[in-house]
């Protein structure tokens, strides 16, 4: 079937929540109002209140709450209604959630999905474009996953609520509803901890992640240029081994992502590669990212994300470089 | 016109005095005289592990420690009033819970010495290890109520806060959550006056930290915290009444110690204020009470005392034989072995653990 992203992720939590009584969502305005991009619609009336729970206003007790659910054997889908709502619940995520199962050496575990809406694009007011991924991605015991459309959103959600372990699970907005793919209608997983390749190529490597794979792809197609191009889909724990056998074979890599260049995924991809691939590569690596700076107020953000322009050129000067 | 949109007032009670007299009238019917002196020997065991923890922190045989003494009574009256599938949220000083709920003493003073194992739950302890970002365990114990109301199980989550931690956002959340929902939850203040070198009159205005719950429209009350019966009768009757909602109680104790090892409470804490506490303390009372009534003596004491010196030296003996295991660092970050990090692992075990 047709789905946009939206669709799928709604689809993947009527999965979820069917398939297991402890699933249970619980959020701000996510049961009658279905969320505010809609992504919960319909759940509430048909899984009751007590499964598709509207949470009072405050985002660390929806964290808190749903880490206690876990270790009481729940397997809580919390949502946060903007990533940067998020800061306020971080405590809970990295104090408790990504630590619970190495401090009690594996005797308390913390089951949950915590869903939350990334990056700009739609111009939305301030702290609504906010894009965390590494503030994520730095903690480990943490999983940090981002798919970039309605396909891997569904199958990495679903994959997502059987694991054992807390999963930050970043949909960014701009996709929610910009494109539909076939998706099937029924179960199926996406891996997690494995990047994708979206297309084979030998002269140069693009790896990105969520709102940068459509430029990315955009921009190869009006170049013509023979890119391979990795989608990471999972941001942490990198897939190391797909990057590195990637620039092993094209020699040059350019990385893409929305969120700020300083200390962003690239650099621990370009640290990566530096360590292991060095003498493979046949041109520095490049990063093309979003500035350093906070994220701009709606009429400015244009100026700041990284676009199909933007890697255009940079693709032009890696292949010249 | 004006008229009154809230009239409230929060209860105190105690059931046993200081100079070990009850007030008949409050007495938990359930407390039998075998049970009584169960919990006095308790005490005394929290006690003297107490004791032997900090003189072991000082000999550099375990790590900064957070002593508990003063506070025995909130603990043992808690942990006597709940039942085995109540659920206990600690922060970092419910010593006499873990004793009482059967951790492995050894297993607790490998906690205190700095190893991970020490914080690994035993099987049906229903209880979570050690928590010290305060007042952050709070909605955990109310995501866990929460669970228990939803999978209709006939249980409660008790979460303990310091009076410090009243002031916490989360403190606030978990409440308010509890109290939307009803949820089997009890929120337990154990208000020793001091959030390190903050006393309680400066951690905030409110007249008590019981009538925090107002606000969060649950119930609430506060007992005195050095008298286990109150603290017993208080948890008891929340429990009962747990399936109407959450219960917010303040044992109002003392903090006879410091806040951890690495802080001297001499510096801020005026001399008198600690002497005129130790006369409320929670132990001697107990003593007069059951002495009085020929349930205890001297004789009984030192045997007691003799007993647990015993029990306390080996479960320190097997916590100092624990052989720590540097490879359990990276196998418990997630529920499978990630390739990078294993690639960290196996580089840490190649190097020899850098030793």
């Amino acid at each position: 079937m047709q789905m946009n992203m939206v669709s799928a992720i709604n689809s993947a939590l009527d999965i979820a929540l069917k398939e297991n009584d402890d699933v249970v969502l619980l959020g701000e305005d996510i049961g009658k109002d279905g969320g505010v991009f809609r992504v919960t619609e319909g759940l509430m009336a048909k899984y009751g209140e007590d499964r598709v729970v509207d949470t009072p206003l405050a985002e660390s007790s929806i964290i808190g709450a749903a880490i206690g659910m876990a270790l009481a054997g729940m397997h809580p889908i919390p949502e946060i209604q903007f990533a940067g709502f998020m800061y306020i619940a971080y405590d809970q995520l990295v104090s408790h959630a990504a630590r619970f199962r190495s401090r009690t050496r594996g005797t308390l575990t913390v089951p949950m999905v915590v869903r939350t809406p990334v990056g700009g694009g739609v111009r939305a007011l301030e702290h609504h474009s906010e894009n965390p991924e590494v503030l994520y991605s730095h903690i480990g015991g943490l999983i940090v996953v981002e798919p970039s459309g309605p396909y891997d959103a569904k199958g990495l959600l679903l994959k997502a609520v059987k694991m054992q372990d807390p999963v930050v699970f970043l949909e960014p907005t701009r996709i929610y509803r910009l494109f539909r793919e076939e998706v099937p209608d029924g179960s199926y997983e996406v891996e997690i901890g494995k990047a994708n390749v979206l297309r084979q190529g030998s002269a140069l490597s693009i790896i990105t992640y969520g709102t940068m794979v459509q430029p990315v792809k955009n921009a190869v197609e009006k170049k013509g240029v023979d890119a391979e191009i990795i989608d990471m889909r999972t941001i942490n724990p990198i897939d190391e081994a797909t990057i590195l056998e990637s620039v092993k074979k094209t020699g040059r890599v350019l990385i893409v992502h929305e969120a700020p260049l300083s200390y962003g995924a690239g650099a621990e991809v370009a640290a990566r590669i530096a360590e292991k691939a060095l003498y493979e590569l046949q041109a520095p690596v490049m990063r093309v990212a979003g500035p350093s700076m906070p994220y701009p107020f709606p009429a400015y953000e244009g100026y700041a994300t990284p676009n199909e322009k933007r890697i255009g050129d940079a693709i032009d000067k890696l292949l010249s470089a | 016109m004006i008229s009154k949109a809230y009239e409230g007032s929060i209860d105190y009670f105690q059931v046993m005095d200081e100079g070990g007299n009850i007030d008949q009238s409050l007495f938990p019917k359930d407390v039998d005289d075998s049970k009584m002196v169960s919990m006095y020997k308790y005490m005394l065991l929290t006690r003297a592990l107490d004791a032997k923890i900090l003189s072991l922190q000082r000999q550099g045989r375990a790590a900064t420690y957070a002593p508990s003494l003063g506070e025995e009574a909130v603990h043992i009256g808690c942990a006597f009033a709940m039942r085995k599938q109540d659920f206990f949220v600690p922060n970092f000083r419910q010593h006499g819970m873990y004793v009482v709920r059967g951790f492995p003493l050894d297993r607790f003073i490998l906690y205190w010495k700095g190893f991970e194992e020490g914080d690994a739950v035993p099987q049906g302890f229903n209880g979570l290890s050690v928590s010290v970002p305060v007042g952050s365990q709070m909605p955990q114990g109310a995501g866990i109520a929460y669970a228990f109301k939803y999978k209709k199980r006939d249980a409660v989550a008790i979460a303990f806060v310091g009076d410090g931690g009243t002031s916490e956002g989360d403190f606030y959340e978990s409440m308010n959550f509890g109290g939307v929902f009803k949820l089997p939850l009890i929120g337990l203040i154990e208000n020793n006056q001091w959030a390190i070198s903050m006393p309680r009159n400066k951690q905030t205005a409110s007249k008590t930290l019981a009538q925090k719950g107002i606000a969060a429209g649950i119930a609430c009350v506060q007992v005195d915290g050095n008298d286990m019966l109150a603290v017993y009768k208080a948890v008891q009757d929340a429990i009962a009444n747990a399936k109407n909602g959450p219960t917010l109680i303040e044992a109002v104790t003392y903090r006879m110690g410091m806040h951890t090892t690495s802080d001297d409470p001499t510096k801020y804490r005026p001399d008198a204020d600690a002497e005129a506490w130790k006369k409320k303390d929670p132990i001697v009372r107990v003593r007069a009470y059951l002495t009085k009534k020929g349930l205890w003596n001297d004789v009984m004491e030192q045997q007691a005392n003799e007993e647990q010196l015993k029990q306390i030296d080996e479960a320190v003996a097997k916590a100092e034989a624990f052989k720590p295991d540097p490879k359990s660092m990276f196998e418990n970050v997630y529920s499978f072995m990630p390739e990078v990090l294993k690639q960290e692992e196996d580089a840490a075990e190649a190097a020899n653990f850098w030793r």
